[in-house]
């Protein structure tokens, strides 16, 4: 029985110094051989874990066959970023972690065979098979990340007239100033983003709903109905002292300024970005991973991932953590941060932190941390990135107060993405607090397709 | 893309210009701010709106750096790659008769002309204090008269009106009038001065923070400062807060973060176009 794929990477030396894509694409030959190994489950469990029910047996049996192109249709069918999940999706929680194939031996690599068939999608053109009662009806979409994105393709599939108005200068919401070029490159979003502008989605950029536009205006420009996909892009903060030394970054902030602003190719862009020799981050999850295999391509010598539990907790994909780790990147684990220590310029020297242990696991079945007293001790660095977390940003929501929040300030939505709003659906992290870019685009999705019913039969 | 269909030299380094922007100029309030991209892939600036005249908005801004440079080398109908607003909270001013002591150093005279503007219209009584280093850098001295009952000018050089700082004429000034309230706006030290005076004589001040931004709606974190000990973002919460409370010392700090790279990078360009050293004077 042959072995699965080994993710083909680019040579260590380089994914040190350069920006370019770390993962690289299988061969065709090397896709039919993975492709083999599947079982075609039955009641296959992988299509279950996938968050948008992708029909993978189905698809792996056309890559079997060497019929790319007709994989791709399969997967388009209920995926509309294939190239983008292959890359990002958690598969290790999601499709991967339940395959069969995996009981006795290793998953079926079906990220990784996603991503090798998006190449081969048919292009998409113009509007699919529109709903007689939808033409020329009107829906706003605020937010172009995933959930935005996936929505306003959807729905300009069955014939409506979709903007989509994004308050930054450039679209894709986290897929744009978030995740890197290293693991998502760019000229594959441009290339989604452009597919589905082919369907005629209008994206509006520079437009800031709640402040530039409201609900209302558009209500009176003819919009019926609105998808609120504005993401969570509200940074959170360790509230500790010298938080607002200079070095200490949001991850937000040092992203943004690497990925949007493009601060890494000081040539073209007039951002900076400041990145010293000893770097702590400070979180565990992908936008951590991310920061701290940032900071080390601009130059850091010393980059530490400083996490409050252990390994086992660590929520990032596990591929990200391995890379990081591979790139040189540490682990500072079970210890949290205390208080940052400025110079007499008033920038960050060090962090004081204090070790943890965790508990045996509560009625969650989490391990919780708990300090140790006297544990205290004092980590030199000049750089703090701080990636424990992000809450919706409340612009949006200040302006329509009528809109139910949750405790979080998430959008409060039923099964079906409704709010307490007739004409206002939500989805994506603006509803679920930060969560995946696949579970964002199965809510654009489902939304999409309860827009649809509603504006076909209720208006 | 935003069309700039008026510029005008105002004084040395300092320029006006006009922006098509209708849907901002239909939401503009006193008080609110855009943030502009000059050229694409530039920096992302934070200006306040001045005025809003039918489909524009007014903007006025110093040559500081190299945005506010490529910013100025813009000619009509050039247009902006990128404009968002309006931004930040604009202040509810009720109608009242109280009297409002404005004093503005520098460019802050921009931003504090549509904030006066709209205290005179409700009513109260402006009393303006207006400062510059020198008598060619007063700006909008004739607008500022027509919405105050009283203009004082001072110059560090003492080239027009009294010699020296806004802060000399605050005592005298507050002596004459029961001031209700201070709005300061300008360079950070001015604004900490401003407030260090009021404070002892105990008039409710209020100041415009220019902390460094990117995206302008709350999502980096790079404007934040703190307030009477509470971590706010200036692009969002602001950018005016409680003068008294403000964090001058952190804030200032956190404006010198980039300054060796903005400096390589004006020297830089200043080179490219075969500039010399001396663009403001
Ligand atoms: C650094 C980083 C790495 C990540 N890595 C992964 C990963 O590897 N795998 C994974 O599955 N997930 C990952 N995630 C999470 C994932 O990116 C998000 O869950 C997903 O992008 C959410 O999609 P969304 O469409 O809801 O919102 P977003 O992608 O956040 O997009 C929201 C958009 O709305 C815009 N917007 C906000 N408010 C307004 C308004 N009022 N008017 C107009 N526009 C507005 C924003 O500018 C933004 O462009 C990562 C997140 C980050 C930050
Ligand atoms: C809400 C808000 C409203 C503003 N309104 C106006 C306005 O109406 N007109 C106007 O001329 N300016 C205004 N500013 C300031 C303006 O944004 C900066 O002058 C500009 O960003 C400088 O960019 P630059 O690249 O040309 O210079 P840089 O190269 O960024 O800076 C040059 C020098 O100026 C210092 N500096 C940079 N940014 C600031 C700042 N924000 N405040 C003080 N010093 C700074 C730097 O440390 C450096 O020494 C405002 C700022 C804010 C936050
Ligand atoms: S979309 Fe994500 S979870 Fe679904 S099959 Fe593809 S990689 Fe797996
Ligand atoms: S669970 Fe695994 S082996 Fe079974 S169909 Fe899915 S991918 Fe194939
Ligand atoms: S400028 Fe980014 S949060 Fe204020």
């Amino acid at each position: 029985m042959s072995q699965r794929v080994k993710t083909p990477k680019i040579p260590l030396d380089r994914r040190r110094t350069t920006f370019q894509e770390v993962a690289q694409t299988i061969t065709p030959e090397e896709a039919r051989q993975e492709a083999e190994r599947c079982l075609q489950c039955k009641n296959p469990p992988c299509v279950k874990g996938c968050p948008v029910g992708v029909p993978i047996p189905e698809f792996i049996a056309q890559v079997a066959r060497g019929d790319f192109g007709k994989a791709a249709e399969t997967i388009l069918a209920k995926n509309a970023l294939p190239a983008v999940c292959g890359r990002v999706c958690p598969q290790e929680s999601q499709c991967e972690g339940v395959c069969i194939r995996g009981v006795k031996a290793e998953p079926l690599a079906i990220g990784m065979l996603e991503r090798f068939v998006a190449q081969f999608a048919p292009e998409q053109s113009g509007p699919g098979e529109p709903v007689p009662e939808l033409r020329g009806k009107k829906v706003a979409v605020i937010g172009s990340g995933p959930a935005g994105l996936t929505a306003a393709a959807d729905l300009a599939k069955a014939g409506m007239q979709v903007t989509v108005f994004e308050s930054l200068h450039a679209a894709g919401g986290v897929l744009r100033y978030g995740i890197p070029e290293f693991r998502l490159p760019k000229a594959i979003l441009e290339a989604e983003i452009e597919a589905i502008k082919a369907l005629g989605v209008e994206i509006k950029l520079n437009t800031l709903v709640g402040k530039t536009v409201t609900l209302d205006d558009l209500r009176a420009q003819g919009y019926q109905a609105f998808f609120i996909a504005s993401g969570a892009g509200l940074p959170s903060f360790l509230e500790i002292p010298g938080e607002n030394l200079n070095g200490v970054y949001s991850a937000n902030e040092f992203l943004t300024r690497v990925n949007l602003m493009r601060a890494y190719e000081s040539k073209v862009s007039g951002t900076p970005v400041r990145v010293g020799k000893r770097v702590a981050v400070f979180g565990a999850g992908n936008v951590a991973m991310d920061a701290a295999r940032t900071a080390l391509r601009l130059g850091a010598e010393d980059v530490r991932i400083v996490y409050r539990r252990s390994r086992a907790e660590m929520p990032a994909r596990l591929e990200e953590i391995e890379n990081a780790e591979e790139e040189g990147v540490k682990f500072e684990l079970l210890v949290s941060p205390v208080e940052f220590v400025g110079d007499e310029r008033g920038w960050v020297k060090a962090v004081v932190l204090q070790k943890m242990e965790l508990t045996e696991p509560g009625p969650d079945g989490r391990r919780r941390p708990v300090p140790i007293e006297g544990s205290e001790y004092t980590l030199p660095i000049d750089t703090a990135i701080i990636a424990i977390g992000q809450s919706p940003n409340p612009i949006l929501f200040q302006s329509i107060p009528e809109l139910q929040l949750g405790p979080k300030g998430n959008v409060v939505v039923d099964a079906e993405g409704r709010t307490n709003i007739p004409d206002v659906w939500a989805g994506g992290d603006a509803a679920t607090g930060a969560a995946t870019v696949i579970q964002a685009m199965g809510a654009g999705r489902t939304a999409a397709r309860s827009i649809i019913n509603y504006l076909s039969t209720e208006v | 893309m935003f069309e700039i269909v008026d510029k005008e030299l105002l004084a040395p380094g300092i320029y006006r210009i006009l922006v098509k922007a209708p849907l901002v100029a239909a939401k503009a309030a006193p008080g609110h701010f855009v943030i502009v991209q000059a050229i694409e892939d530039g920096e992302r600036i934070p200006l306040t709106i001045v005025s809003a005249q039918d489909d524009c908005i007014e903007l006025i801004f110093q040559v500081m750096g190299v945005s506010t440079a490529l910013l100025a080398e813009l000619e009509p109908p050039a247009k902006l790659p990128a404009l968002l607003g309006p931004l930040g909270i604009a202040p509810e001013v009720s109608p009242g008769e109280g009297t409002v002591l404005c004093v503005a150093g520098g460019v802050g005279a921009a931003p504090i002309l549509p904030r006066a503007r709209d205290y005179h219209q409700k009513g109260r009584k402006v009393v303006t204090i207006l400062g510059a280093r020198s008598k060619e850098l007063l700006l909008l001295v004739d607008r500022l008269q027509e919405v105050s009952s009283e203009l004082h000018i001072c110059t560090d050089d003492g080239s027009a009106g009294h010699h020296g700082f806004v802060t000399d004429l605050i005592p005298e000034v507050s002596r004459r009038h029961k001031i209700e309230e201070v709005l300061a706006i300008g360079p950070l030290p001015m604004m900490a001065a401003v407030c260090k005076i009021t404070k002892q004589l105990s008039l409710p001040t209020t100041v415009s923070l220019n902390a460094l931004m990117v995206d302008g709606t709350g999502m980096c974190g790079a404007c934040r400062v703190a307030v009477g000990g509470e971590t706010k973002f200036t692009c969002v919460d602001g950018p005016e807060f409680d003068g008294h409370l403000v964090d001058f010392t952190g804030l200032a700090n956190r404006l010198c973060q980039y300054r060796e790279y903005e400096q390589t990078a004006y020297d830089g360009y200043r080179k490219e176009r075969g500039e010399c050293q001396c663009l403001n004077g």
